[in-house]
């Protein structure tokens, strides 16, 4: 009989549930190629993780992977469950050490590989550097935002865990890595795919499957009927509150069975995995990752019914020159109040009391790029694709929402006391302000590409053993 | 006659820095046939005309009865400078659902008729 291998998805961004992952675990037989795959890191996470590591030394990882190894660690080494995460953030050392010191305490083992190299700051900082960075998107140069650059980290392939776990690793701790890696390295190391030298189409159909895989699992419940975006349709997925996260049924030739735990809710059929198939996908006939670009249009979707889904067809195309980079700098300040006024007339008092606002940003002259209005509960989801409601003058209640965007740190802080006075001296029956000290700062994002050599020369692996007990 | 692409279709909006994507999926073969005429980029721009400054890219996907949109410059220059509630436009799939398309009695009767491609069991 051939081989096959078991993936559950772990976490699908940093604060997301790991309880549902022990039902994955305890689905798994021991003795089995077992492993779960955990994508803490969306493309926001870095700049939440820069702001941790300035402020100390020893963070800058996603922290969750702590509490939820604690949990299912024990559960996992029963079953010979092997962990890949990209929860070492900015700093996937720290994060070893971390889950190192908490493991000690309870006299568990593990063998932990760590894997850093992403971080391209340094490089895309370089004011002297051989390349441009230019903008994906829009194509301008990284020198109109070079000065404010706050973090620049470069995707990593699946090579690095695929050596970690051909050394031995139980746990793979890296930073930024292409998230569907992080399930097509197991697939790799497992079968014994061809990695960089994959040149048969047989080969890159291969990886075209494994990534296809990584990206149907590496979003937790949105793979497995959470999130399931429809005209009523979505209530008949049973039981969110106890989604099962989607696992795949991997085989040597890449085909794959999609499927969720036994006695979960969510469910998993051929609509709920081809919204997850197409989600934040660009071109779908080049989706590139760092190991394979990917062509959807071949993919088969057979449903199997009771939550099994059969993934066929994919086509693998050579990988990129080049590899992608997310970076962020630093764009300003933002202040936000929201504004509630009651019945009659709540919807005209807000817009009187706007002009107020307005009236007294110009003349205190407070430097803003822009005063943003919209109204929870009327169109703050579907801006001007919302219509304003018939009987506009009698609704119960509005609530405005104003957010000062400013390239002024002093001014977003002032921002908040501008309201207070007008409890008493602006149109009767408000409701209250919420938010006058909800002030932030604003991050632009800088896709980019970077070559492989600068990127592949600074990858390491290194090793933290748990010893268990004495 | 006119109706919401809701009533013939599902979708999920996500993010990549300033563009927002779309996955439209058609709940049949008859209902893939009338996406494939009424949602093109020309007519999802001009749905989206309103707030949307940049364009738009359409690929159809006959395996997954499904369409596939990219709106660009669609989130203020991206997530974490947007200033509105949702940043990352998770309710944009919301907004498609209700652009409104064009379609006979006939294929509107066929729509309604055709089962759905995937298993809801709880659903006769």
């Amino acid at each position: 009989m051939s081989k096959t291998v078991f993936i559950a998805s772990g976490l699908g961004f940093y604060g997301d549930a790991w309880e549902p992952v022990v039902a994955s675990v305890q689905a798994m037989r021991a003795g089995a190629p077992n492993y779960v795959a955990s994508d803490h890191l969306a493309e926001l996470t870095l700049a939440i993780l820069q702001k941790d590591r300035q402020r100390e030394a020893d963070l800058g990882y996603a922290r969750d992977v702590v509490p939820m190894l604690m949990r299912l660690w024990p559960l996992m080494q029963e079953r010979g469950v092997r962990f890949i995460c990209n929860a070492g953030g900015l700093n996937p050392a720290a994060a070893a050490a971390a889950v190192q010191v908490a493991l000690a305490t309870k006299g568990w083992k593990a063998r932990i590989a760590v894997v850093s190299g992403d971080d391209v700051l340094a490089a895309l900082a370089d004011p002297v550097a051989a390349q441009t960075f230019n903008h994906l998107f829009n194509h301008t140069c990284v020198s109109t935002v070079r000065d404010r650059l706050v973090f620049a980290n470069a995707y990593l392939g699946a090579r690095p865990i695929v050596n970690a776990l051909a050394q031995g690793a139980d746990i793979v701790i890296t930073g930024r890595v292409a998230d569907a890696a992080l399930f097509l390295a197991p697939l790799v190391h497992e079968f014994a795919w061809k990695l960089e030298d994959a040149d048969s189409a047989d080969d890159l159909n291969k990886l075209a499957q494994g990534l296809t895989v990584g990206h149907l699992l590496e979003c937790s419940g949105q793979g497995s009927g959470g999130n399931f975006g429809s005209l009523q349709a979505w209530q008949a997925i049973p039981d969110l509150a106890h989604i099962g996260y989607p696992m795949a049924e991997v085989q040597d030739d890449g085909s794959a069975v999609i499927t969720k735990p036994p006695g979960t809710g969510g469910r998993v059929n051929f609509d709920t995995v081809r919204q997850q198939l197409l989600y934040e996908v660009h071109d779908p006939h080049a989706y590139a990752s760092p190991d394979v670009v990917l062509d959807m249009s071949t993919i088969r979707l057979e449903d199997l019914g009771n939550d099994r889904v059969k993934v066929t067809g994919a086509t693998g195309y050579a990988r990129p020159e080049q590899l992608k980079v997310v970076a962020g700098y630093s764009d300003g300040f933002k202040a936000e109040v929201t504004w509630g006024y009651s019945w009659p007339d709540a919807y005209a008092k807000s817009q009187a009391a706007l002009v107020m606002v307005k009236t007294q940003l110009a003349e205190r002259r407070v430097p803003h790029d822009e005063l943003f209005v919209e109204y929870p509960g009327l169109n703050s989801a579907h801006g001007a694709l919302a219509p304003l409601p018939a009987g506009i003058d009698e609704l119960n209640e509005v609530w405005m929402r104003m957010v000062l965007r400013t390239p002024s740190k002093a001014a977003a802080e002032g921002f908040g006391r501008l309201f207070p006075w007008m409890g008493l001296s602006g149109p009767a029956y408000t409701c209250g302000f919420n938010g006058l000290r909800a002030t932030g700062t604003l991050l632009g994002i800088w896709p980019s590409l970077i070559s492989r050599e600068i990127v592949e020369a600074q990858v390491r692996i290194e090793w933290v053993e748990v010893k268990g007990q004495p | 006659m006119q109706i919401c692409l809701a009533n013939i279709a599902h979708a999920r909006s996500g993010d990549k820095a300033d563009w927002v994507d779309f996955g439209l999926f058609a709940w049949n073969e008859a209902g893939y046939a009338v996406l494939l005429r009424e949602v093109t980029a020309p007519s999802v721009r001009a749905h989206f005309a309103p707030w949307l400054p940049g364009q738009v890219e359409c690929w159809p996907l006959a395996n997954l009865l499904a369409i596939k949109l990219v709106l660009k410059d669609a989130l203020q220059g991206g997530g974490a400078r947007n200033l509105r509630s949702d940043n990352l436009g998770k309710s944009m799939g919301g907004a498609l659902l209700r652009m409104r398309i064009n379609l006979s009695e006939d294929e509107w009767m066929l729509c309604q008729a055709q089962p759905r491609a995937g298993w809801w069991p709880e659903v006769s």
